[in-house]
């Protein structure tokens, strides 16, 4: 079903989908899972155990270390599915274990917010 | 990505734990590259070292990590948090102090040269035209892609780190003779380095992999810098080309309605508390351009200055370090503008910066009020 499989993984969850790409090292509370940044469309909610869809990571390479923290402090997302792939969020969960998904544009634009889906 | 056996027997942990970690993230960042094998490479760049930003999982991991692993190629890092000189000054905690000491020394043991800067391509001589690298970075990664003609991709934490440990990264376009899709023609007339940032910003959010800018002659160090800094902020764009006569599928205009929308997007305030410069960290051309320009002049509000502690070192044996300390400037090395502990809500409510990634990072992560101005500016309002 999905394009590519960056990370292996088999999840069902709720999806959380946003419209804007994310940048993981300035718009995220790594302890908590909240969207800082109050100009996101995901302002204020939380990714934990989610299923994140959005278009792709961007900015700070540094941006990796916190998915990895995300997972550490039991905040991350289940699983993260993006348009595009980034190098930031591939190696981020990579390391996290979180299984990261590429979805084909059709895919991406018939899952919608608060869905409930599988993949992998 | 095809893998050889002996990339395959490490990555199912013949070679031991930290060989295996290395070659997870290339694979994954090898399939979202889609590359279809590995590469060697001869100098890796790695970020994730301020414990501001990678915090105690990231410490954790290093910790352990530095216990197994061994840097295969000439491995440099970004700033940390703090410049142990004027440590005392800042307000950080013995918590803060002991975490950022142990990053350090992971990165030591591991065989790191303790360079903490993003700006490696000022600080050490570039190899030469075409060398494969693997520089994490933003600013540091498109600057070698664009202006060093190296060839990397827009490395993360973790591939950079992977790169570092096995020497190899994957085999992208980005290494590739990769031609821009997109080409941006810039409208905006008498540019400096604030509008050369605006415009990466701009470009960072519309393009895709490399872009073509045309309608811009040649640039100086400073707008070099400030362009391919911002670019790497606000997207996923590795590489710029300046070029006039690209021939790209899709082409865009950049001109002073776009300029001003990124500019209102980023700018939140008319004056700063305190002015900072060196986002990137800024090199000795900067430093000496700086000082001449401040000549006879003094700030009138604290003023920080962040570059690398060999280019500290040179401008203080060429006279223009006490120059800039005359004028007010406090000198910091080993950190940077960009995500530092040193400037919180506690010390101020807002800064004044020519630095577009500055700007967004205060903003967003330290929670501070930004105004941004091109230097020219900032010495004729905040000086005198």
């Amino acid at each position: 079903m999905t394009e590519k499989t960056i990370v292996k993984g088999s999840v069902t969850g709720k999806v959380l989908k946003s419209n804007q790409p994310i940048n993981f090292l300035g718009a995220i509370d790594k302890k908590t899972g909240s969207i800082t940044d109050q100009k996101h469309d995901l302002s204020g909610k939380s990714i934990k155990d989610t299923i994140l869809l959005f278009p792709h990571g961007i900015g700070s390479s540094v941006g990796a270390y916190t998915i990895y923290s995300l997972k550490s402090n039991n905040v991350a997302p289940l699983a993260m599915a993006c348009q595009k792939a980034d190098l930031t969020v591939a190696s981020g969960c990579a390391l996290a274990n979180i299984p990261l998904f590429i979805l084909s544009p059709d895919e991406y634009d018939s899952i919608k917010d608060g869905d409930k889906v599988s993949l992998g | 990505m095809e893998l050889t056996n002996d990339e395959e027997k490490s990555l199912n942990g013949e070679h031991g734990e930290a060989l295996q970690t290395a070659y997870r993230i290339l694979s994954a960042t090898g399939e979202a590259t889609n590359a279809e094998k590995l590469v060697p490479i001869h100098w890796a760049h790695v970020s994730g070292v301020n414990y501001n930003t990678i915090g105690d999982a990231g410490e954790e991991f290093l910790a352990n990590l530095s216990k197994k692993a061994k840097f295969k190629v000439r491995t440099t890092v970004n700033p940390m948090g703090y410049d142990k000189d004027s440590v005392e000054k800042f307000g950080l905690d013995e918590n803060f102090i002991q975490k950022q000491e142990s990053i350090k020394k992971s990165y030591k043991k591991m065989g790191v040269t303790p360079s903490f800067s993003c700006i490696p391509y000022e600080v050490y001589d570039m190899p030469q035209e075409g060398t494969q690298v693997a520089f994490a970075e933003s600013n540091a990664a498109i600057y070698a892609n664009s202006v060093g003609k190296l060839k990397t991709n827009k490395e993360s934490a973790f591939s950079a780190l992977a790169s570092a440990i096995t020497g190899k990264s994957p085999y992208s376009d980005l290494r590739k003779a990769d031609s821009p899709t997109m080409s941006i023609t810039m409208k905006v007339s008498e540019p400096n380095e604030l509008t050369f940032g605006l415009l990466g910003y701009f470009a960072g959010k519309v393009a895709d992999k490399s872009v073509a800018i045309s309608g811009v002659k040649n640039l100086d160090k400073r707008c070099n810098k400030s362009l391919c800094a911002s670019m790497g902020t606000s997207g996923t764009c590795g590489k710029f080309v300046l070029d006039d006569n690209s021939n790209t599928s899709e082409r865009v205009d950049f001109d002073e309605k776009e300029m001003q929308k990124v500019y209102d997007e980023l700018n939140t305030t008319d004056s700063g508390d305190l002015v900072t410069l060196g986002s990137p960290q800024l090199g000795l051309e900067e430093m000496t351009d700086l000082a001449a320009m401040l000549k006879g002049r003094s700030f009138k509000k604290r003023c920080l200055i962040f570059c690398p502690r060999a280019i500290q070192e040179q401008a203080r044996h060429l006279g223009y370090a006490g120059q800039l300390e005359s004028a007010g400037c406090e000198l910091l090395s080993d950190c940077c503008t960009c995500l530092t502990p040193l400037v919180t809500k506690n010390d101020a409510d807002s800064v004044t910066t020519n630095s577009i990634k500055g700007a967004y990072y205060l903003k967003n992560s330290n929670g501070l009020d930004v105004n941004l101005k091109p230097l020219s500016e900032i010495v004729r309002d905040e000086t005198s």
